[in-house]
């Protein structure tokens, strides 16, 4: 079973964290993992995106040009992945910042208020991990060994925001919509 | 064994470095193997080593050639254009048989380029990027665990040889992040009774130089490490293979382009194309016997690279011309995908299939 992730959003909405949180997550299942952020111009200000795969077997190519999972966070990168997605593939959309439906009909699409739910939850930042948890729900990653790969991306500075992020993901997980 | 933590590619070399034993990093910052140095910056004064963000890569290098004198394992890391402006100090280094790890996390040129990752620096680091007769043993990993063990392997192979060695990265393998179990051993030690450490008044002095005015005493030098390196040729060449007994296609590959051939050989096997892939771990030496082998039966081989095509000279002298090859490439820090290399495997192997 292979999993070839694409997260893509703006810069600051925790796309690269969301994709260390489940490689980390995979690692500690055992999976051959790879994450692999964007580094360029359009870090600064524009679009981030990382590609993550969860695999039983070794990684090949660590870059996902045709995820079989994506997760958009900003009107561009839906723009841009949608038609790059591949058949079949759950996408999964934070439907407060992008207003439109998907043009595909053989994708399966899932809308997720999740930068409201994360304002109501009181975890403002945190809509990124909303996102990972319904794809978790949806895309069947059980929630074995998250609180050991939250522990391991939520540095020690950032200790208090272990909480927040474990209940972003549940709330995540929950959702039905 | 050691626990498997995930770690960007640059982040595993520059621990590596550290736990092979080297206190000693000269650097200035580049997109895209900035880590590097921000991980010696925070750990070297915690373990008693010296980090030193040098006024320019020049200044850099030249500190490499001090602490290399002294005897002490050391390193420099850049990417694409400060490899450029090290040039002069490694073939100081050359010339002076000095051991030192210089790693280059290549992005695309030529000039000041892009930061995306690159394969266009290859000429540069095996045809000999500075002046003068030399090489420098260059290794090109293709994981982020590789970028750990040939760290380790880069300083033994310095220290045995008595000669600078690169690790050529690029930026898809500086950036990434994959599980690395990290070596536990303690690094090895050579003795090193040329180092300039002080002669206590109990012997002759030691000379680090790299001038040679009589040209027979400098044609000597250069022929004596030119023995050396006949010795590196014979013994050092890495590589590994994938499906290559039978293959007809045979694909050559390193670092990242390696792993994306991969894919394509795999999708070429599941459609009857019997493709198989060489990847030259050690660039110089360049691992000429298994392309030789290779071409006994191969009809075709396929070089993929990062660049507009600089291992493929390569790969024809090594196979003396015998069979076609030819080119899949991207260039300017794009990388090509596997379906684009699986086309190109496609063509090669004709009205086949």
């Amino acid at each position: 079973m292979t999993h070839e992730i694409l997260i893509a959003g703006f810069g600051g909405q925790g796309v690269l964290f969301a994709g260390k949180f489940l490689a980390y997550r995979g690692l500690m299942e055992e999976k051959q993992v790879s994450w692999l952020p964007s580094y360029g111009p359009e870090m600064r200000g524009g679009t981030a995106n990382c590609s993550v795969i969860l695999s039983d077997d070794p990684v090949g190519s660590p870059i996902v040009a045709h995820p079989d999972v994506l997760m958009v966070m900003n009107l561009p990168s839906f723009d841009k992945y949608e038609s790059e997605a591949k058949p079949g593939a759950k996408v999964f959309v934070d439907s407060t910042l992008i207003e439109r439906q998907a043009t595909r009909d053989d994708i399966e699409t899932f809308y997720i208020p999740a930068t409201q739910m994360a304002r109501e939850a009181g975890v403002p930042t945190l809509a990124n991990m909303m996102m990972v948890g319904k794809m978790m729900k949806e895309v069947g990653i059980s929630f074995d060994h998250v609180e050991d790969a939250l522990r391991k991306v939520v540095s020690a500075k950032h200790a208090d925001l272990f909480d927040a992020n474990l209940k972003a993901i549940q709330t995540g997980y929950a959702y039905e919509g | 064994m050691a626990d498997k933590v995930l770690m960007k590619g640059n982040e595993a070399i520059a621990e590596a470095a550290i736990r092979a034993g080297c206190r000693h990093y000269f650097g200035y910052p580049i997109t895209p193997q900035t880590e590097v140095a921000a991980y010696m910056a925070k750990r070297m004064p915690k373990i008693g080593g010296v980090f030193l963000q040098a006024e320019s890569e020049i200044s850099a290098i030249n500190m490499v050639y001090g602490v290399a004198s002294a005897g002490m394992r050391v390193m420099t890391s850049s990417s694409s254009p400060g490899i450029s402006l090290k040039q002069e100090g490694i073939s100081y280094l050359a010339g002076a048989d000095l051991p030192a790890l210089i790693v280059n996390v290549q992005r695309g040129g030529p000039g000041l380029g892009g930061i995306q990752p690159s394969q266009s620096d290859y000429f540069q680091a095996t045809k000999g990027g500075g002046h003068g007769d030399y090489h420098l043993i260059v290794l090109a990993p293709a994981s982020v665990q590789e970028m750990a063990d040939m760290t380790g392997k880069a300083f033994d192979l310095a220290d045995e040889y008595r000669m600078p060695v690169m690790l050529l990265a690029d930026g898809t393998m500086g950036q990434m992040m994959e599980p690395v179990t990290l070596p536990e051993t303690a690094p090895r030690t050579v003795e090193k009774p040329w180092a300039v450490t002080g002669t206590q008044g109990k012997r002759e002095h030691n000379i680090i130089n790299s001038l040679y005015l009589k040209p027979e005493i400098l044609e000597r030098t250069n022929l004596e490490r030119y023995d050396r390196y006949r010795v590196i040729e014979e013994k050092e060449p890495l590589w590994e293979e994938y499906l290559t007994e039978d293959a007809d296609i045979c694909v050559v590959a390193f670092g990242i382009a390696a792993r994306v051939s991969k894919n394509a050989v795999k999708a070429a096997r599941a459609k009857g194309i019997k493709a198989g892939l060489i990847r030259p771990i050690t660039l110089w030496p360049f691992p000429k016997a298994p392309l030789a082998k290779a071409a006994e039966h191969a009809k075709a081989f396929l070089s993929v690279e990062l660049s507009m095509g600089q291992m493929i000279e390569d790969i024809e002298l090594a196979i003396r011309c015998r069979r076609p090859v030819t080119l899949c490439n991207r260039t300017g820090g794009m990388i090509p995908t596997p379906e684009e290399v699986l086309a190109a495997i496609e063509k090669a192997a004709g009205g086949e299939n």
